[in-house]
């Protein structure tokens, strides 16, 4: 009962993780928010100024797809996160807490979820869009009456991808002063040797990494109405065994 | 109507220039379906494109019930493009919409009051033979349920002009007979002028009234389907009446011979051979109602020593076309 023991009375634990939790949260929650609504069009764009896209931007899009997006995703994410301190500090006036690193997560996090986007509307065909052309439509009504709702489990899953990255972002974020679980297995776990703290602190990032694929699963097949049976059978599904991460 | 006019396209590809329409010329009279009909490769996924204006033609116009589509831009190109309807040969649905919503996708471009697109809709619905699938994913419905939601969205703008790419060439001999009377029968109703481009002789016997072979990007036979099935030797008249290869044996004239309509309907070959007094022997034959119209294309030979000047003059005489493929071996 020693490890129950440890587990109710370790400061560390009933103090410190429900408010590294809370931050953990609050950094996917807060930079996860700002990935989506500034990666979901950023990734729009790179699909349609592409070549042939439906409106090519040459110079345009070679400048954002490879000097922004090859640059920033070819930079480790933790010498990324340093360099980013000065940008965090004018934007939020500090370089400490989970709002601070918010801004080098999101920074580090919005041209990976713009490539995943970029790749999912690619498998849109492109017989829907020359469709939708015939039709009449703008440029604006395709992007938000096909592209996006045709790709829709595609960005689900990419989404789903992206928190799941930022979960792993934000632990590394802890050892910069971010705060969050990160920083609580850095401080109790490695540098007190804590070994309880640091596997419950393991634990509980596989659960919540584990939550969010699930969700974002569920959702992806929710939107999904590509196959038959994916369209039909909605309700057998929930049966089956959950997907593996 | 649709009149096209000169159309070119010039492909570059690297330093090299590749011309995939060759000044195709061709017009459409309201309330009829013509045909487009050659290989892969003769250029019609491109005249397709062209005459939608998804890829803009090099030199040449096209245009409907008078109006320019290729000058059009913009807002023009859009509003003119409403007033074509086009059917794909994979429907090019989009599968995160219902049936009923795929219908309704055109007319929610113009925003379209809800009410009036919920009854167009049903209207639509109704008109191709869905009712009840209403809600249906497209992933649900088979290959033709697919086509028909296709045909209704392509007639939900109220169209003038159809333009149907490859419409059957993705289903079934059974399912594609239900589509080809569909589209036929919506023509006639709703008064549409149809473009059909095709590589199937199928579509072309169904439902054309006039009918164009493209090769190499250029129209290289066109008319009425009559007329160009009348044309004995004509590249088109010999893939609408097909004969198998020749194989003879017996060294007598071989002719080949075209009757069609009222010669169709009188025993020309008995008629002659007892006026001849000889006996007539068939190799093969294409015998088929195309437009409305009896045709029959025979191969037939001769017994040596026969006098063929005469059996063809009195052949022509009666309205039959005839052409020697094989003169008399001694």
């Amino acid at each position: 009962m020693n490890f129950i023991d440890e587990l109710m009375t370790n400061p560390a634990l009933t103090n410190a993780l429900p408010k590294a939790l809370g931050e953990t949260l609050l950094m996917v929650g807060v930079s996860g928010a700002f990935v989506l609504l500034i990666g979901l069009p950023l990734g729009i764009f790179l699909y349609t100024s592409a070549p042939g896209g439906l409106r090519p931007m040459r110079v345009t899009n070679r400048i954002v797809s490879d000097v922004i997006v090859n640059i920033t995703r070819s930079i480790p994410f933790a010498i990324l996160m340093i360099a980013l301190i000065p940008v965090a500090r004018a934007i939020t006036g500090t370089s400490i807490g989970a709002l601070a690193a918010c801004v080098s997560l999101t920074i580090g996090t919005v041209p990976f979820f713009a490539r995943l986007v970029e790749t999912s509307l690619r498998d849109v065909s492109s017989g829907k869009i020359d469709a939708a052309l015939v039709m009449g439509s703008t440029r604006l009504q395709i992007v938000a009456k096909v592209l996006v709702p045709e790709a829709l489990p595609g960005l689900v899953a990419a989404f789903t991808t992206t928190l799941v990255t930022l979960v792993g972002y934000s632990a590394m974020a802890g050892l910069t002063g971010g705060g969050g679980l990160g920083q609580l297995a850095y401080n109790y776990g490695f540098q007190r040797f804590d070994t309880t703290v640091m596997l419950v602190t393991i634990v509980i990032m596989v659960i919540l990494v584990q939550m969010i694929q699930w969700i974002g699963d569920a959702s992806a097949r929710r939107v999904d109405h590509r196959s038959a049976a994916t369209a039909g059978a909605k309700k057998h599904r929930r049966h089956e065994p959950a997907t593996a991460v | 109507m649709i009149t096209v006019t000169d159309l070119r396209k010039v492909y570059r590809q690297g330093n090299r220039e590749v011309v995939a329409l060759d000044g195709v010329s061709l017009s459409v009279p309201k309330g009829s379906i013509h045909g487009i009909v050659g290989h892969s490769g003769a250029g019609k996924s491109t005249l397709v494109r062209c005459l939608t204006l998804l890829d803009s033609p090099t030199s040449g116009s096209v245009s409907i019930n008078g109006a320019e589509l290729s000058a059009a831009r913009d807002a023009d190109l859009r509003s003119a493009r409403r007033r074509i309807g086009m059917i794909f040969q994979h429907a090019n649905l989009m599968d995160s919409r219902t049936a009923a919503q795929n219908v309704a996708h055109p007319l929610e471009l113009v925003k379209t009051p809800k009410a009036a697109i919920r009854s167009k809709v049903a209207e639509l619905l109704k008109l191709v033979g869905l009712e009840g699938f209403e809600n249906a994913y497209p992933s649900q419905l088979s290959g033709g349920q697919r086509q028909r939601v296709g045909i209704a969205r392509a007639l939900a703008s109220d169209p003038d002009v159809l333009l149907c790419d490859e419409p059957t060439s993705a289903l079934d001999p059974k399912t594609t007979d239900e589509i080809l009377t569909l589209i036929h029968d919506l023509t006639q109703r709703l008064q549409l002028t149809v473009l059909v481009i095709t590589h199937e002789m199928q579509v072309i016997k169904r439902i054309c009234d006039s009918v164009s072979l493209l090769e190499a990007g250029r129209i290289v036979e066109h008319g009425p389907l009559r007329d160009v099935a009348a044309d004995l030797g004509g590249r088109l008249s010999t893939t609408l009446l097909p004969l198998p290869p020749a194989e003879t044996n017996g060294s007598g004239t071989v002719l080949e011979i075209l009757y069609s309509g009222d010669s169709a309907s009188e025993p020309v070959l008995t008629g002659a051979a007892r006026a001849f007094g000889m006996d007539l022997n068939v190799l093969a034959g294409s015998v088929e109602s195309l437009a409305g119209t009896q045709f029959g294309h025979l191969r037939i030979q001769l017994p040596t020593g026969a006098d063929t000047a005469s059996l063809s003059r009195h052949l022509t005489g009666q309205g039959v076309a005839v052409r020697v493929v094989q003169e008399e071996t001694a």
